[in-house]
């Protein structure tokens, strides 16, 4: 039996000026303007989602995996009904329980025993079954002498175990979850993790599971679907699917060899990206430190020589996160002719994400004797991340714990 | 069990309303407007007290300049609790409207994260008024007292009056709430047409100071009806004008009519706009 059937379900949205919401004025003044063409798909419109379909049996559990902005996201709000679909249809059998971003329905001015009532209610569940599961769930979250203290003075780590754990201990027939299990600190996520399987394997519950964690997909998830720019591009086995998805985002290849130009004073030959084992590959883990190793050489003496790496992130251009010069500290910085292998090593402090790099041979006074092109890499979460609150937030690129130090010296 | 199977496409022209939806999430409601409150009175320092003031210190200065000053005729009834008794009713009237005009975009974060029905954050926004209603018609019976009034078999009326004032701030509410998420000058707007409107309803003076073609125009404004009807289900001191409060109910129903149904059709926009 299908508990999930979608079929060709596709999402249209709006972008740029007319996206969100309006003023009067903007409204007014389209009346005077041209009606838009019949074209169905105008220049300020694109797919989210297109042509979606697949099925979910009873009892099944199902990882969406795809890179940011594959329409994930889009696709849990469709079925979750938030949001409607342009085109298509989906059914959907039993009670749709969903976990889209922990906390949302939280109040920091109640307390926590008030938000769990709140959070529960908002999440679909009735009152007497909130009172029923209230010890378990202060019991899970372990936040028992704070219940009745406003959830605003609970410590983040706190209010994400409390909303993570009113979620869980929900209990509809489908259950769509989005993250949640890139919260808290590993033992935090080991735990959630750990309920998740019971309530997969031994409550035999519905499930679509959306996540960077490759891990935690491939532990919950016998069935995969993988979406690229809003269209599935594979359903399969977990395994088959990762790899397939972890060996598809590299664009560019580990090792990348330039064939030698005329007349270069400096020259790069080869460039190879290589991860924390040794191993030559642009999937990266995100938590692990990498290396790039440029093969290059020098035609005559070059005094002042020296190699610069850019790093930035896909969706910036000409800004960079991080710009390194090999002559910035007291490493050997060779300016003789010869044939030289430099080796860079990128530590672990960027998100997940894609990024561009390139490696320009330069001196002070010339622009680049010689540059490659942007090899593409991409960091995913391979393993249980060691900034998990950091992670969390998208918007960060960049991810190194700071030093705090908060005094009163008033 | 028997699992219910429900069906995810385009919908398209005018939504019904799902009621069976709606009684599902009834308890969805009575912790929103739960939430509200209690958060309203943990966060201001004398909480309900603010229900009290705000209509007690506007019948003082109203009694001051117009009933004193301006020697405003007032039903032959004291000018204090005349403009008491219509204050009570407007001030909710205003202050559920202007709620539940900001109620959707105020939980925007709900909004665009989780699944309810819409319906229920602007209804819950002007549920939770009567709770300043009912606070504030604490005053009006102190009034009484002091002035020595009777409860007349009128009283009966009140709680129709109350359920139209309701459905008239509903259904007004959910129009402007579902704009204001299209449109936010809506938002900027309300609070300044709000504050107008009150020349225009019998709050102030008294509907029979109006006459002719003004007396009419008055008349097309359901708050018209429903204030001269509370004022005089309440004190008793004149008959309630039937004909005016059936216009007025009949008016409250088609701008309810209207309101829902302008929601119903938009709200499926809500997370992608909001």
């Amino acid at each position: 039996m299908d508990a999930i059937k979608v079929q060709g379900i596709g999402k249209k949205y709006k972008r740029g000026q007319y996206a969100g919401y309006l003023t009067l004025r903007d409204s007014l003044m389209g009346l005077f303007k041209r009606p838009q063409t019949d074209n169905p798909l105008s220049k300020k419109e694109f797919w989210a989602l297109q042509d979606i379909s697949f099925e979910v049996k009873e009892g099944e559990v199902i990882g969406i995996i795809g890179s940011n902005g594959a329409g994930k996201s889009t696709l849990l709000k469709i079925l979750t009904g938030i949001t409607e679909p342009t085109a298509g249809t989906a059914l959907i059998k039993g009670r749709v329980g969903s976990l889209l971003e922990v906390g949302t329905g939280f109040h920091p001015e109640l307390t926590g025993r008030e938000n769990i009532y709140l959070n529960g209610a908002i999440l679909g569940m009735p009152r007497s079954e909130i009172r029923r599961k209230f010890d378990q769930i202060v019991d899970f979250a372990g936040v028992e002498q704070f219940i009745d203290t406003p959830v605003k003075r609970f410590s983040s780590g706190m209010q994400v175990r409390l909303a993570f754990a009113v979620a869980a201990h929900l209990e509809p027939e489908i259950l769509l979850i989005d993250e949640v299990l890139a919260v808290g600190d590993a033992a935090f996520q080991k735990k959630s993790l750990a309920k998740m399987e019971e309530v997969t394997q031994k409550q035999g519950r519905t499930i679509l599971f959306v996540s960077h964690n490759m891990e935690a997909i491939q532990n919950l998830c016998e069935t995969c679907v993988w979406l690229d720019n809003g269209q599935v591009k594979m359903i399969g086995q977990t395994k088959q699917v990762i790899e397939a998805y972890l060996k598809s985002s590299v664009i560019n290849q580990a090792v990348k060899k330039f064939s030698a130009k005329q007349n270069k004073e400096a020259q790069i030959n080869k460039i190879t990206v290589k991860n924390a084992t040794g191993q030559v590959t642009t999937v990266l883990d995100f938590a692990c430190p990498f290396s790039i190793e440029i093969e290059y050489e020098l035609a005559k003496d070059i005094p002042q020589f020296f190699l610069m790496l850019k790093i930035g992130h896909e969706s910036v251009r000409e800004k960079y996160v991080l710009i390194g010069l090999s002559n910035d500290n007291n490493y050997p910085n060779p300016t003789k002719k010869g044939k030289y292998k430099a080796v860079v090593i990128i530590p672990p402090f960027l998100n997940t994400g894609r990024y561009n790099f390139f490696v320009a041979l330069t001196t002070h006074m010339i622009p680049y004797l010689d540059s490659s092109e942007s090899i593409s890499i991409t960091l995913n979460q391979l393993s249980s991340s060691p900034y998990p609150m950091i992670h969390r937030n998208p918007e960060s690129q960049v991810l190194i714990p700071l030093k705090w130090n908060i005094t009163q010296p008033f | 069990m028997n699992p219910q199977v429900r069906i995810i496409k385009p919908k398209k022209g005018i939504v019904g309303i799902d009621f069976k939806e709606l009684i599902n999430f009834r308890e969805l409601l009575y912790f929103f407007t739960w939430r509200d409150l209690k958060v309203r009175y943990k966060q201001t320092l004398i909480g309900g007290t603010w229900a009290i003031l705000q209509p007690l210190l506007t019948m003082v200065i109203f009694t001051v300049f117009f009933g004193q000053i301006a020697k405003m005729p007032s039903d032959n009834i004291p000018y204090p609790i005349f403009s008491y008794s219509g204050l009570l009713l407007w001030l909710y009237f205003t202050n559920a409207l202007t709620s539940a005009a900001g109620s959707i975009i105020g939980d925007e974060r709900l909004i665009s994260k989780v699944y309810f029905p819409r319906l229920l954050v602007p209804t819950s926004a002007t549920l939770r008024c009567f709770v300043d209603y009912g606070l504030a018609a604490l005053i009006l019976g102190a009034l009484m007292i002091y002035y020595k009034f009777l409860l007349t078999p009128a009283i009966l009326l009140l709680p129709v009056i109350l359920i139209l004032t309701w459905l008239l701030a509903t259904g007004l509410g959910y129009l402007l709430a579902a704009l204001n998420v299209k449109y936010r000058d809506i938002r900027y707007a309300v609070p300044f047409f709000v504050q107008l409107l009150i020349y225009v309803t019998p709050v102030i003076y008294p509907l029979s100071l109006a006459t002719g073609k003004y007396h009419w125009l008055l008349s097309l404004n359901p708050m018209t009806g429903l204030v001269e009807a509370h004022r005089a289900a309440i004190l008793g001191h004149q008959a309630i004008n039937f004909p005016l409060l059936g216009l007025a109910a009949l008016t409250t129903i088609i701008l309810f009519v209207v309101g829902i149904t302008y929601f119903k059709s938009v709200e499926r926009y809500f997370a992608d706009i909001i």
